[in-house]
């Protein structure tokens, strides 16, 4: 008796949905058995992990911080990912869309603009820079043929260093102490406050108008539509004359306009200034967040959110449980490793096979 | 002639963790699989290592552990690659990103703790001999093990039958399986192979090249080494080449600091991923040239059926 994989006639859709919910089922077995190997107990763990960072009101308003700069992040990658373009560099465009609008903020220092036209400035310039450190990428694989996932990774480790120039040198504040950071931006450019006493900003109402328009691009434009057909059939979209090196440039492009106004989010909102590092890997997370919520802009929102609990639950587990907060990054490769795995039952059904009898 | 023999010394020291990892990867895509999580591997091996070396005062038993640990780490690829059909590149992401996250997670309490390293052993008398001894002898033992294992893959790889085998899984896996090979077995042991090769790259990272921990030591090499792969256009002798010529790169930094150029270090420090990103791609502008020379099923899920 063995089991074996059947494939299906049609993809289950049943198993599209359940599939992340499976798997982040799966996260939570795995994350008791961490627990308990570092001799915590599990309900208090999990209790501290999951339930105590959005206890509170200034809790949720965190989780919903988080969770903006993934939605908004994994909405625009998941477009290129839609057509088999696979943007891995979002970390770098997010790096560049906030050393972009963080050198408008700089460059316009104390003069006094109106906070809405600089935020405006700030953001165009934030998603013009990421843009332009996807369309690297872009080029190189609708013009050399490089595969993407390499060239857009090597340019996250490139904007790193860049920043890390910027506020170790020419950007540095001269009265930091010589710490490596850039001067704190002036009020007129941080976003406005969302939700009094916590740090939820008015880039939570941008990612969410990002993640409605990519929705409507891509179920009603036919553009949109092209570039999945595009990822689904590739040879049926040539022969229709669906212009594969567009798509190529449109995915590239979309996720690093996001990612570039995620970064400016994260300078002009909870940090505040330029920082050698303006994100705990955004744009690597949100790579997750698209998978598990099924490259669909409502998944997305959801798994966002899950996603950042995890930070959340990170932080609090380093506070409360004295566990390091690198177990995030362990709890989110985990939650992947499971939705592919959960993936299976998407294509193929599970049957037991029973040999043929002796004769 | 000093300065040459140590700047071939260094390049090749540095070059060395790139040759671990690109060869086993070379020989994971060989057999028609793409594995994209050698960056998460070599930081496995890396910790592995550290960590048995620090707790064992034995530096080589790191070395072994690190391999082993990213050995097993590159199963869970196997198995929900080969076994579950899962997309491989997004396999292979999800495995970087847990290995990054696996390797930081256990190596928190690590960051300052020294070990003894395994340092270049000098050789009475051949060490000795002006230049070419140095050139020659002055490695790192790690080095050299590296380039046994170039040895031993260009030898496995195309004098051997199951090397053999292993290629024409890679070419074409429905032909290999009506022939009766075990395709999905011979996938099987060419992912741990290259799992074991990229923990061998880690542990010289941790244990030889920079004794110490530091999380994401590996600085993107594990990325560089899958470039590596495709530059090289899957052949062995040209990963030595593309390897060394890469580390010496990333020296470029520290010689221009020693000559006093007066460029801020961390813009030298891009050089070796901007030059990937040139190599690449040069390297891939000929469509033709990949199409020749890569394994034909790369990267496509293999069924049974």
């Amino acid at each position: 008796m063995k089991l074996v994989l059947e494939g299906r006639p049609q993809p289950s859709r049943a198993a599209v949905w359940f599939a992340p919910l499976l798997a982040t089922a799966a996260t939570l077995v795995v994350g008791f058995v961490v627990f308990k190997a570092f001799g915590k107990d599990p309900l208090a763990a999990f209790d501290a992990f999951f339930i105590q960072p959005v206890a509170t009101r200034y809790g949720i308003a965190e989780l919903l911080l988080k969770a903006t700069p993934l939605m908004l992040i994994a909405t625009g990658v998941a477009i290129g990912y839609r057509a088999n373009v696979w943007n891995i560099g979002a970390e770098g465009q997010l790096t560049l869309g906030a050393i972009a609008g963080g050198g408008v903020a700089l460059a316009v220092g104390d003069a006094e603009w109106p906070s809405a036209l600089l935020l405006t400035v700030m953001f165009a310039a934030g998603a013009l820079a990421g843009m332009l450190w996807a369309a690297i990428p872009a080029w190189l694989r609708t013009r050399f043929n490089a595969n993407e996932i390499l060239t857009s990774l090597m340019l996250v480790y490139v904007a790193t260093l860049l920043l890390s120039w910027l506020v170790h040198g020419p950007w540095r504040d001269p009265e930091g102490y010589n710490f490596p950071q850039s001067r704190l931006f002036t009020d007129s450019a941080l976003l406005p406050n969302l939700v009094a006493e916590t740090r939820l900003n008015a880039g939570l109402l941008i990612a969410l108008a990002i993640v409605a328009i990519a929705w409507v691009f891509v179920r009603r434009h036919i553009v949109g539509f092209e570039m999945r057909v595009a990822g689904l059939a590739p040879a049926a979209a040539n022969y229709a004359g669906i212009a594969a090196k567009r798509n190529v440039w449109l995915g590239m492009l979309a996720g690093g306009a996001c990612a570039g106004i995620a970064g400016v989010g994260e300078a002009a909102g909870p940090i505040g200034q330029l920082l050698p590092s303006m994100s705990p890997g955004y744009g690597f997370a949100a790579i997750i967040v698209a998978f598990v919520g099924r490259l669909h802009p409502l998944g997305i929102v959801f798994a966002s959110i899950l996603m950042s609990l995890l930070y959340l639950g990170g932080e609090s587990a380093q506070m409360n449980l004295a566990l390091p907060s690198a177990v995030t990054g362990l709890f989110q490769g985990t939650l992947l490793f499971f939705l592919l795995a959960a993936d299976v039952f998407v294509n193929f059904r599970v049957r037991v096979v029973q040999p043929a009898a002796a004769t | 002639m000093d300065t040459f023999a140590q700047l071939v010394l260094l390049s090749l020291a540095a070059g060395t963790p790139l040759v671990f990892a690109a060869l086993g990867e070379l020989v994971v895509e060989k057999s028609g699989v793409l594995n994209l999580g050698v960056e998460g591997m070599m930081l496995v091996g890396a910790i592995a290592s550290f960590i048995v070396a620090a707790h064992t005062q034995s530096p080589w038993l790191g070395v072994g552990a690190g391999a082993l640990a990213a050995a097993a780490l590159s199963t869970i690829f196997a198995v929900i690659a080969l076994t579950l059909r899962a997309n491989q590149v997004a396999t292979g992401l999800a495995l970087s990103l847990f290995g990054v996250g696996l390797s930081a997670f256990i190596g928190r309490d690590y960051s300052s703790v020294v070990i003894g390293g395994i340092t270049p052993v000098a050789i009475p008398g051949l060490s000795d001999i002006p230049v070419l001894g140095r050139l020659l002898f002055g490695h790192n033992p790690l080095v050299y093990v590296s380039l046994a294992l170039f040895a031993g893959v260009q030898w496995f790889l195309y004098r051997t039958r199951a090397g053999l085998v292993l290629r024409a899984v890679g070419e074409s896996p429905q032909s290999a399986h009506a022939i009766g090979y075990p395709v999905i077995a011979i996938r099987y042991a060419a992912v741990v192979f290259g799992g074991a090769c990229a923990g061998l790259g880690g542990a010289y990272l941790a244990v030889a090249y920079t004794p110490s921990w530091v999380e994401g030591m590996t600085a993107g090499r594990g990325w560089i080494a899958l470039a590596l792969v495709v530059f090289a256009t899957w052949k062995p002798s040209r990963v030595i080449v593309g390897a060394y010529l890469f580390g010496s790169v990333t020296l470029a930094q520290f010689q221009a600091q020693a000559a006093g150029v007066a460029v801020p270090s961390q813009l030298l420090a891009m050089l070796p991923y901007v030059a990937t990103i040139v190599v690449l791609a040069i390297i891939s502008r000929d469509a033709t040239t990949i199409r020749l020379n890569a394994p034909a099923s790369l990267g496509k899920p293999y069924h049974p059926e």
